[in-house]
């Protein structure tokens, strides 16, 4: 029975990862495609290894497992940010359907220097 | 604050230690005792900040969960609907939180949770750049961050 339960759950992890590769291909630029890459990837990678860890049911596996999730929780955001970052900063143009864009002209020089709102 | 959970920790091996036994299970299951004496003593000794501030904690990672579910199923829809009909923006966002640390968390929290994504934060630590992948109202979106995740790190962290 809870064989039963945790295959469920890994095709619906690897459904969620499927769903990543798509994002990635069908979003028109490069900062929808990070949302994709960073949420579904993340989630269907971290629920597949709470179901090893739950699966194998001893405590050193278990604990490695659950340390993966953490890692890929705290890696995943970062690396999404720093790629838009990374793209803004070297000017890729956001999707023509992009309806307001308050990053505009606040990139002081081609470092990164960021100014805020109100100056 | 830590002085008590260090306590807490000492309290756990000292129950490790008359029970001669060092398993994991038994480490956490001295914790677990250990905490509820803590509790017990909440009046007199002025423990019950720290039990707050872990249920405020604990709030925040099940929030956090929950954010992150529904943020997998919008994005998982928005990829799979036909057409491209979103309309993503970038916005910034006033920081209440001003340290470091809290602004990391905000960001990693905002970049899991439904249809945003932190770009960066400008120099003087005071506006975060948000992409959103579809927005609608952005005084709304604002209000959102405000009233939820970063009204709760400022209460679990401060």
């Amino acid at each position: 029975m809870l064989d039963i339960f945790l295959g469920c759950l890994l095709i619906a992890a690897a459904i969620f990862n499927l769903i990543a590769a798509i994002g990635l291909l069908r979003l028109p630029d490069v900062y929808t495609r990070m949302h994709a890459a960073s949420k579904a990837g993340t989630f269907g990678s971290g629920l597949m290894l709470v179901t090893i860890a739950i699966h194998a049911g001893e405590i050193n596996i278990a604990s490695r497992a659950l340390a993966g999730v953490a890692f890929f929780l705290l890696t995943a955001p970062i690396s999404a940010h720093l790629l838009a970052r990374a793209a803004y900063v070297a000017g890729i143009e956001p999707w023509s359907g992009t309806v307001r864009d308050d990053l505009k002209g606040h990139y002081k020089d081609k470092q990164g220097h960021l100014s805020s709102d109100d100056d | 604050m830590n002085k008590i959970f260090l306590i807490n920790v000492l309290l756990a091996f000292t129950w490790c230690a008359v029970q001669g036994s060092f398993t994991f299970i038994n480490l956490i299951f001295g914790f677990l005792i250990s905490s509820a004496a803590l509790w017990l003593i909440r009046e007199q000794f002025g423990t019950s900040k720290y039990f707050n501030r872990t249920w405020l904690i604990i709030g925040l990672i099940f929030l956090f969960l929950k954010e992150l579910f529904l943020s997998v199923v919008r994005v998982a829809w928005l990829v799979l609907k036909p057409g491209q009909s979103y309309k993503p923006s970038f916005i910034s966002y006033p920081l209440t939180v001003d340290s470091p640390h809290e602004i990391t968390l905000l960001a990693n929290l905002i970049t899991l949770t439904p249809g945003t994504l932190s770009v960066d934060v400008s120099d003087d630590n005071k506006t975060l750049y948000i992409h959103c992948i579809d927005v609608e109202d952005v005084e709304a979106l604002r209000k959102d961050i405000r009233d939820g995740f970063e009204r709760k790190i400022l209460e679990a962290l401060r």
